[in-house]
């Protein structure tokens, strides 16, 4: 089968592969690019474990073809830490024991971050419909619920506190 | 609310009863988990199935010219092919016997049929559809009573000259002369079907492996999903000694690297598994097997599918004096269920419940039918689901019936704590029990009588708001070995602790995690025997190469059986620890005590050593005549079963022009002895009630009279999300294990078994003055509707 060329920038980092045109988003992530975080959990984009940004969107990389990505900005779940700094929703996650099996988990973090950038400061209600696209089987959801509101206060914390002063040299 | 345990142990430590952070999530949150998806070998191909379309057929013939012209194919395995090895068929953990691939019939709609192997995912999955497959369909059994009519065909001739039927097994408990006796004395008598439907564990993490085949070093690693390793690798020796094949038990790794969700649908062996260890001995290569969704969801094994009728009798003041219960399981075309070996209906005549009386008969008999394997568990320990909804069901009927308050009917009935240890009528002896406490903290959380107002007040308006009960007492922890064994193989479990020369501690277990956090609790275990911190203690599992054998992960076996071996191992170094410090304080091991991680030397607490200095000396200074080294492994075999309980209530309002029911709020009081770790105790709660509320619903896997399986994507597969889901609202009464060394008792499903007749009671309390007496799960709008309109409430 011919093959086309894709170059994407994957947690700020560009990444090309010469890809047959049927091949899948996470596949490509995944068996290309080596980024076993984002996973597969059905066929129909009803789980959402395939979850990343695409040029800052939420998507389900399972229902989207690598070359349709073709010069797009992509993040995902390998990309969300600073170094060793958490991102607030990794942190919350932990804190509120947000996952169990953690095969959902990064799918939901990436939903998550993306409700946040949406919706700073979501109801309980809004956070709940905001990853009903996003199926976890061991959790029953409260503790994700719980880690979002974590998350949210602290980012809205970091982001309306004064900037650090510079360090006195 | 709940009645507070206090820990032994500093945080820092993080002993039981502290709330630890899981050790294992940091690899979780940043994508660095290592599902078996995420393993790729070098030179690894690929296996896909070519699966059937019919649920019964004869297969004329298997072409595969044109899959083989595909670039990258490069071979496609048939049942005739195995036929060669002996390996076409293989036993079930039941003693059954299941197709790996059929020679000439398929025996239900998406069985494997063809396995075709390549070099890569895609080229696997052209071949898939490239193999042409000629079938002759035959008639369909879907429905198990007419499988058992005498003029039904025979689904599995190769059963022999004296099993030419559909009926696989009978089995009964208890005294069916006083079950009968006890009902024609009965003041009152209840009877009613009951429909436990088929459903789908449906872990996000679909079964899947790689199978890698080392002919130079005659090795075989199988990296799978798997609740179960040791069993696995058990099974896959006497499956390769039966071919004939050169792989010896010793030389079979099994590893299970982290599993996205397991529930019991990753306890069987599926074809999957065999066929790609096949071909990796055929081919000298590593290969891939990976179901996706809709396999996942047509053809691994299923869960419930209970046909119950029960009787209950009773005095009119309410007071139960027998039950009598006559069950058909429809187990498909092979009884592949994960029930240990003496019990083919698992632990169904737990189905007494809470309530005490002495009469009690229970039968069950197992059906072929043309579906596939039936009768493992969907996050319940043996049938406890079964049983629980039936019990639960019948006693809320019996309320209603003579007009007692469901609660008030359930406190008159109960097993009182002082009868405890109490044999029930079936034979088992509940070990510990409280259950009045766990109704009453559920009845005041929730403001039972104010909601009975309320409802009161509802009604009055024609609106349609229930309030459902269920007391539950689950069974779990097997077992015992002198009743408990799967395939003959004894149901211990195992726990292996090697303590480092600077204090730091590795721990192996014979049980695997799925996500209930085992690196964390079992830590914690250690942690409260020994002294050392959490932070210290390493916990490994899921290698047969390294970790002690035991049984696996299933029945919420694991903490009360490998839980307990751990801490049992750690008392055997805590007990070799007195001697070397005994040694080191030059004081005589009577005269030492044990306080916080330190032996010291009584009435003089100043002349200690710790566990860490103790742990030094054992490998740089340990008495002449003792061994060197501080290790120890048990090998647990409990004494008894254990016995959670709780008591949940729901309300539900029911939509008068949808059907549609909305769970308004769901208490749920769970009583799991000891606790661990109460975070994780109620994260274990929080999804155990989330797949109760599921199957009372939404899910069930339904088939057409063709034997079509008409949920096979989550499209059609409901799965609860966020959005449905309740808030939760949990509490703890705690009723230690008298048996269990640290008083546990096990958590992981309590609430898939104790929440659907909650749900169900709710749903019928709000409609029993219409006339409705029961309606089976899932309570969809759809049926719900219909009786509404049928009662002439919905237009």
């Amino acid at each position: 089968m011919t093959t086309q060329h894709v170059s994407v920038t994957v947690n700020g980092e560009v990444r090309e592969a010469d890809v047959e045109p049927r091949l899948l988003l996470v596949h490509l992530l995944r068996e290309n690019f080596g980024l076993t975080g984002t996973h597969v959990g059905c066929d129909t984009s009803n789980c959402g474990a395939c979850t990343v940004h695409v040029d800052g969107v939420s998507a389900k990389s399972c229902t989207m073809l690598a070359v349709q990505a073709n010069g797009s900005t992509i993040k995902t779940i390998e990309g969300m830490a600073n170094g060793a700094d958490l991102h607030p929703l990794q942190q919350a996650f932990w804190d509120q024991h947000g996952l169990q099996c953690g095969f959902c988990t990064p799918g939901m973090i990436m939903q998550s971050a993306w409700l946040l950038e949406q919706n700073p400061d979501p109801s309980e209600a809004e956070i709940r419909e905001g990853i009903s696209g996003n199926l976890c089987r061991c959790t029953g959801y409260v503790n994700i619920v719980k880690s979002i509101q974590q998350a949210a206060q602290q980012m809205q914390a970091a982001e309306s506190a004064p900037a650090e002063p510079a360090a006195a040299s | 609310m709940t009645i507070e345990m206090e820990p032994q142990t500093t945080p820092e430590v993080g002993g039981m009863g502290h709330s630890v952070k899981r050790k294992e999530d940091p690899r979780f949150i940043q994508g660095q988990g290592e599902y078996i998806d995420d393993v790729n070998l070098p030179g690894q191909l690929w296996l896909d199935i070519v699966r059937s379309p019919y649920a019964h057929a004869k297969i004329r013939s298997i072409d595969a010219s044109e899959a083989l012209k595909i670039p990258g194919v490069a071979a496609v395995i048939t049942g005739k092919d195995l036929e060669g090895y002996k390996l076409h068929w293989m036993p079930t953990l039941a003693g059954d016997m299941q197709m790996v691939l059929p020679v000439d019939t398929v025996m239900y709609q998406a069985q494997e049929v063809a396995a075709v192997i390549a070099t890569s995912r895609y080229a696997a999955a052209d071949g898939v559809a490239a193999v042409y497959v000629d079938y002759e369909p035959l008639p369909v059994i879907v429905d198990p009573f007419e499988a058992l009519k005498p003029d039904a065909i025979v689904l599995r001739p190769d059963k022999g000259p004296d099993k030419q039927t559909n009926h696989i097994w009978h089995w009964e408990s208890g005294d069916e002369a006083k079950a009968d006796a006890a009902l024609a004395a009965a003041d009152v008598t209840i009877s009613q079907d009951i429909y436990i439907p088929r459903i789908h564990v449906a872990s996000i993490e679909t079964c899947g492996c790689v199978a890698d085949w080392d002919p130079v070093r005659e090795q075989l690693t199988l990296h799978m999903t798997s609740q179960a390793p040791h069993a696995i690798r058990t099974v896959l020796a006497l499956v390769a000694g039966g071919a004939g094949l050169p792989i010896y038990e010793h030389n079979i790794r099994v590893k299970t690297h982290d599993i996205g969700g397991g529930f019991g649908g990753k306890v069987p062996v599926y074809p999957g598994y065999v066929l790609a260890v096949a071909a990796s001995f055929l081919t000298g290569k590593p290969v891939k097997w990976i179901e996706d969704r809709s396999e996942n969801l047509q053809a691994d094994s299923f869960a419930r599918d209970y046909h119950i009728h029960a009787e209950m009798g009773a005095t009119k003041e309410g007071k139960i004096t027998g039950l009598k219960v006559k069950t058909i399981a429809d187990h498909g075309y092979t009884d592949a269920a994960a029930d240990p070996s003496k019990f083919p209906a698992g632990l169904f005549n737990v189905i007494t419940g809470s309530y005490d009386f002495d009469n009690a008969f229970v039968e069950v008999d197992g059906v072929y039918t043309n579906k596939p394997p039936g009768g493992v568990a969907y996050r319940c320990s043996f049938r406890v689901t079964e049983a629980v909804h039936a019990i639960e069901r019948m006693v809320d009927i019996l309320a209603h019936d003579i007009g007692k308050d469901p609660a008030q009917l359930r406190m008159e009935n109960f097993i009182q704590p002082e009868q405890f240890p109490y044999t029930t009528p079936t034979g088992w002896e509940y070990d510990s029990g409280n259950y009045g406490a766990a109704l009453t903290m559920a009845m005041e959380m929730i403001d039972y009588e104010g909601l009975r107002k309320e409802q009161a007040e509802k009604r009055e308006r024609g609106e349609l708001m229930g309030i459902g009960i269920s007391s539950f007492t689950e069974i779990v922890g097997a077992g015992p070995s002198h009743t408990f064994d799967i395939l003959g193989i004894k149901m211990f479990d195992s726990c292996e602790i090697r303590v480092h020369p600077t204090g730091k501690v590795l721990a192996r277990i014979g049980v695997q995690t799925q996500g209930q956090g085992h690196e964390t609790t079992f830590a914690q275990i250690i942690a409260e025997e020994l002294g050392f911190p959490v932070s210290d203690i390493k916990i490994e599992y899921g290698d047969t190469d390294t970790a002690p054998y035991g049984l696996g992960t299933y029945a919420s076996r694991s903490t009360p059986v490998a839980g307990a071996a751990t801490a049992i191992a750690a008392r055997k170094i805590k007990e070799k620890a007195r001697h070397l410090a005994a040694h080191l304080l030059e004081a005589s091991a009577d005269d030492l005590e044990w306080t916080n991680g330190k032996w010291s030397v009584k009435g003089s607490p100043d002349r200690f050593k710790t566990i860490q200095e103790i742990a030094f000396a054992a490998y740089t200074n340990h008495p002449q005549g003792m061994e060197a080294g501080l290790e120890a492994v048990d090998y647990y075999d409990p004494p008894n079963l254990t016995f959670p309980f709780g008591s949940y209530i729901c309300v539900v309002d029911i939509d008068k022009g949808t059907g549609q029911v909305t769970v308004r709020r769901f208490v749920a009081v769970d009583d799991c002895g000891n606790i661990i770790n109460p975070m994780i105790v109620d994260g274990q709660i929080h999804g155990g009630l989330t797949m109760g509320f599921a199957p009372a619903l939404y899910e069930e896997i339904t088939y057409d009279e063709r034997g079509n399986n008409l949920a096979g994507t989550f499209m059609d597969y409901l799965l609860p999300t966020a959005m449905e889901t309740p808030a939760w609202e949990t509490g703890k009464t705690i009723t230690p294990s008298p048996h269990h060394p640290i008083g546990a008792k096990g958590v992981g499903e309590s609430a898939t078994v104790g929440a659907p007749p909650a749900i169900a009671n709710a749903v019928v309390d709000a409609l029993w003055h219409l006339g409705v007496r029961n309606i089976d799960i899932p309570m969809t709008p759809q049926k719900v509707w219909k009786i509404l309109h049928e009662k002439g409430v919905a237009p």
